[in-house]
């Protein structure tokens, strides 16, 4: 910027810059320097030739000048130095020198040679048709503080990303796949993680090259390990070895893809874990290639302390997870078992969504059979169906059980299961649903578990020929099942009974009903009729609401049923989940 | 549907376009009288005369299902039939499943419906046509809660997440259940009419691939491969106005305002018993939440698009676009404050209006 404005006046007033008929920088354009335009304030007239000279001669900035002919008239000491090979009295027509001043480019604008090993920015201007004169900086110094700054910068982004994407997965073999991605090719022209053998004779691996990226994986055997310099080592939680000590010749064949080429380069580093190793991480550069300098060993370590945490959690995420499903997979409702004339669905759905088991349960039980046949279907919510059988089958005479434990979550998961486990037991001495009810009772009593407090319905299902099913029916505090006639009426079994777990004694009107072909029964929990939604938000769903929906399920298959009525009832929650929801139809199988 | 591709595969099998058609309809006879085994025989017996098992899934047991859609919606099937056929067709897809069982070859592939949504048959036939074409394929099924879904993920390392969602009003879910697998590390390939004919929805949602149908969606993945690392889940500027938010939230004082102002300017509704209003206020609620999803993805089309085939499908019940009019009007009313939802019921009217002049033609 020029000086205050009262000198810019003065300038003006003087005439000065441009007094000897010199030319400035073509016009439109502001003077690089505002040096031109200061006025000499002490003797209010412009500074002769042999003063300018002098000027230019300390000036810090490379100044050549040349005339019409290419012939160089002048250059600075700064430009002498910069450039040596730009003599005055010559054109300087071929070398380096001539590059510097090719004249090319637009005027005024600063482009970047490499000369002499230093970096220069030249800025060419014209000064009327006879001269030109080209002004040389020296930016070495600056660009390699620029080009440290980026290097540091793309470093950091690099780190931020990978934490950002190795810290998304629990699984496994995604953060190790995550973490070869990311390694190639900022890291390396290739990557591969070795994860921890676990106790076992071979560790898996995940590879990738820049190539084609595609992932590749496999298997070593521990002891082929070794053939790899520093692997056993960084296996083992070593601290890695310098990437200049590893001798790239010695790798085998199978750390690198194929028609990878020589590695010119190699780095061998443990992935650290949360206190043990979780495997280790190869990294190859190709003949030719940059070496691993300081800057990328640093790098590389700071990434692999983050694959190696992101790694580790997994492992332990897993270990636990398939703990957790060994442990749960008693208490997720069983697939349901074929029998003959004999529909059956049931859904449950638990609240606590990402478990899948609560307190509400349902299993059947075939006796003569050691238990109803376990394991779950793969749906969310745990939709079984046994309505598929065809000609086969066992005959239909078999005992379901649908219930309700108090509370929710795995605590009431584990109770529910405890209830289906004695029920399979006791039904080995009692079949009768008016003896084994104050059975169970008993044992609920008995149990150490606080407020084992369950309701239930217990159905023998039997077919009494002609496609009929005789139900029995003992309902012990809990909703009284609906039976959906052929007509679409819906009637409330009149099974009556009091809670099981409290009190000693309990009271139990048990009926009988007849399903005719088509004809069903529901068995459902109050997750269904309890909750809270539909159109307002706050309207309870209440039995009127299911007996009109399941009249509405008259002729439709029972898993059609099942999936309709827990459908009606995920919509009039409306997104909210509230409680376990449990629902099972026992349905005589209608006539071809 | 039919690619060229396929069809010269099947011919070859012997089975002509011509015999699909007829089983079609045969199939369809079948599954409109909820007969199982007929279905799973018919179906069989196709397989066994050499008929290739993917034209099976999306030449019969698909377009049947659409016809199902239709029946229902032109009120020629009730509730109960159409339900009781689609169960019979998830067996007759089961079977097929049975019937045919590749090894897996390729990558793994997580097949789930968003949370809420049970037109899981599309979905099915997604997850049968990948396990055809040799994917290992976890199918979650129907209405599959978000942390289930992530759960699932942590535990199994699939390659990618094929989302279905049949209906726009579970887009913000799905755009939740989207966020939530790439956070988690997973990309996401997303499918089904809920995300628009061309699927411009997947793409504003984030999703990192789009597929129209389940061929397709099979293609697309052994062409491309999938994405190695998921996109990073962006923002949508125009929810920043907050309608969709207060539309969501004041949805029961709102659909109450409503319910009363319709009884107000809308002299039948007098006359309509508890069961009537309550199925009044459900359609009213339908309404909202597809204008909520107009809003979400700020596209009318969403909204307008539904207005016309309810009226459709309210004319194939003898109710008169009138209705639907006037109820467009009273939520027109009610919604003061919401100059984007307002714009959007403006040419829902207008669709209304349209539909019922054809209607007296």
């Amino acid at each position: 910027m020029t000086g205050p404005s009262s000198i810019g006046g003065l300038a003006g007033l003087t005439g000065l810059g441009q007094a000897d008929g010199v030319p400035g920088p073509s016009a439109g354009r502001r003077p690089s320097g505002d040096h031109g335009a200061e006025p000499d304030l002490s003797y209010g007239r412009a500074p002769d030739e042999r003063l300018l000279r002098a000027i230019v001669q300390e000036c810090g900035e490379g100044i050549v000048v040349c005339d019409a002919l290419g012939v160089v008239v002048m250059r600075n000491a700064a430009a002498a130095e910069l450039a040596p090979q730009i003599v005055p009295g010559r054109v300087p027509a071929s070398g380096p020198a001539a590059a510097l001043l090719d004249g090319q480019g637009a005027e005024g604008e600063s482009r970047e040679h490499e000369h002499g090993g230093r970096r220069l920015l030249v800025r060419r201007e014209s000064f009327g048709v006879a001269h030109r004169a080209w002004y040389l900086r020296d930016v070495s110094a600056e660009s390699a503080r620029t080009d440290a700054l980026l290097a540091e910068r793309g470093r950091t982004a690099f780190l931020l990303e990978a934490g950002h994407r190795l810290s998304a997965s629990l699984n496994l073999r995604r953060c190790a796949r995550t973490a070869v991605e990311l390694a190639v090719p900022f890291l390396a022209d290739t990557a591969m993680v070795v994860l921890p053998p676990a106790g076992r004779r071979q560790a898996d691996w995940l590879r990738l090259s820049g190539d084609d990226r595609r992932l590749q994986e496999g298997a070593i055997a521990l002891n082929a390990a070794g053939q790899v310099p520093g692997l056993t080592e960084a296996l083992a939680g070593f601290p890695p070895v310098p990437s200049r000590w590893l001798d790239p010749g010695q790798v085998p064949g199978w750390v690198l893809p194929q028609g990878f080429g020589p590695a010119g380069h190699l780095i061998v580093t443990p992935l650290p874990g949360n206190g043990v190793p979780a495997g280790a991480l190869v990294l190859a550069r190709r003949a030719g290639g940059p070496a691993f300098d300081e800057d990328a060993e640093t790098l590389v370590r700071l990434f692999a302390a983050r694959a190696g945490a992101a790694i580790s959690a997994a492992s332990l995420y897993q270990e636990q997870s398939a703990t957790n499903a060994i442990l749960s997979d008693d208490l997720l409702p069983p697939s349901l078992p074929h029998l003959r004339g004999v529909e059956l669905a049931g859904s449950l759905r638990a609240a606590r969504q990402a478990g899948l088991i609560g307190g509400d349960f349902y299993d059947v039980y075939l006796p003569g059979s050691p238990a109803a046949t376990s394991g779950s279907e793969g749906s969310a919510g745990s939709t079984g169906s046994g309505a598929s059988a065809g000609s086969g089958g066992s005959p239909a005479e078999a005992m379901v059980v649908l219930g309700d434990v108090c509370g929710k979550g795995p605590r009431a998961a584990v109770l529910a299961g405890q209830v289906r486990h004695c029920l399979r037991s006791l039904l080995l001495v009692e079949e009768r649903p008016e003896r084994l009810v104050p059975l169970l009772n008993r044992s609920l009593l008995g149990s150490p578990t606080p407020n084992p407090y369950v309701t239930l319905v217990l159905a023998t299902v039997r077919a009494v020929g002609d496609g009929h099913l005789r139900v029995g029916l003992a309902v012990a505090g809990h909703l009284p099942p609906l039976i959906l006639r052929r007509d679409g009426s819906v009637h409330e079994c009149p099974a009556r009974g009091s809670m099981l777990g409290a009190l000693p004694r309990t009271v139990l009107t048990p009926a009988e009903i007849d399903l005719a072909p088509g004809e069903l029964c529901l068995l459902y929990s109050d997750g269904i009729t309890e909750a809270f939604g539909g159109p307002t938000g706050r309207q309870m769903y209440g039995e009127q609401r299911l007996k009109n929906a399941l009249a509405g399920c008259a002729g439709m298959p029972a898993a059609a049923v099942v999936e309709r009525l827990e459908q009606i009832s995920t919509d009039w929650l409306g997104g909210e989940v509230q409680d376990d929801r449990a629902l099972l139809v026992v349905r005589a199988r209608p006539r071809r | 549907m039919t690619a060229p591709s396929t069809a010269s595969a099947a011919s070859a099998a012997g089975l002509t376009g011509a015999d699909l058609v007829r089983a079609g309809e045969d199939y369809l006879e079948c599954v409109g009288r909820a007969d199982e085994f007929a279905a799973v025989d018919l179906v069989v017996d196709l397989l066994r005369a050499g008929a290739d098992p993917e034209r099976l899934l999306l030449e019969l047991v698909a377009p049947a299902q659409r016809r199902i859609g239709e029946l229902w919606a032109a009120n020629e099937w009730s509730v109960a039939r159409e339900h009781g056929a689609t169960a019979v067709s998830e067996r007759a897809v089961a079977a097929i499943a049975t019937y045919v069982r590749p090894r897996p070859t390729r990558g793994r592939v997580t097949v789930a419906c968003t949370d809420g949504e049970y037109h899981a048959l599309p979905t099915r036939l997604l997850a049968e046509v990948l396990r055809l074409r040799g994917w290992r394929v976890d199918f979650l099924g129907a209405n599959v809660p978000g942390p289930h879904l992530i759960t699932h993920l942590h535990q199994s390392g699939p390659d990618v997440v094929a989302l279905g969602c049949a209906l726009a009003t579970r887009l913000p879910r799905a755009h939740a259940t989207i966020t939530a697998c790439q956070s988690a590390g997973v990309p996401v390939m997303a499918g089904g009419g809920g995300f628009g004919r061309d699927g411009r929805y997947a793409r504003l949602l984030g999703a990192d691939a789009w597929a129209p149908t389940a061929d397709a969606a099979a293609d697309r993945l052994e062409r491309e491969g999938v994405p190695a690392l998921p996109a990073v889940p962006g923002a949508l500027a125009h929810l920043g106005d907050e309608e969709y938010t207060h539309l969501r939230r004041r949805r029961a004082e709102l659909l109450e305002g409503a319910m009363a102002a319709l009884a107000r300017t809308y002299p039948p509704v007098a006359a309509y018993d508890p069961q009537q209003l309550e199925a009044t206020a459900e359609d009213l609620g339908h309404l909202i939440d597809f204008l909520g999803a107009a809003l979400y993805v700020d596209d009318a089309p969403v909204f307008t698009d539904f207005v016309g085939w309810t009226g459709s499908v309210l004319g194939a019940r003898g109710v008169t676009a009138e209705a639907l009019r006037v109820g467009l009007g009273v939520l027109h009313d009610e919604l003061r404050d919401f100059p984007r939802a307002r714009r959007m019921l403006v040419q829902g009217i207008e669709v209304a209006r349209i539909t019922r002049a054809d209607q007296e033609n």
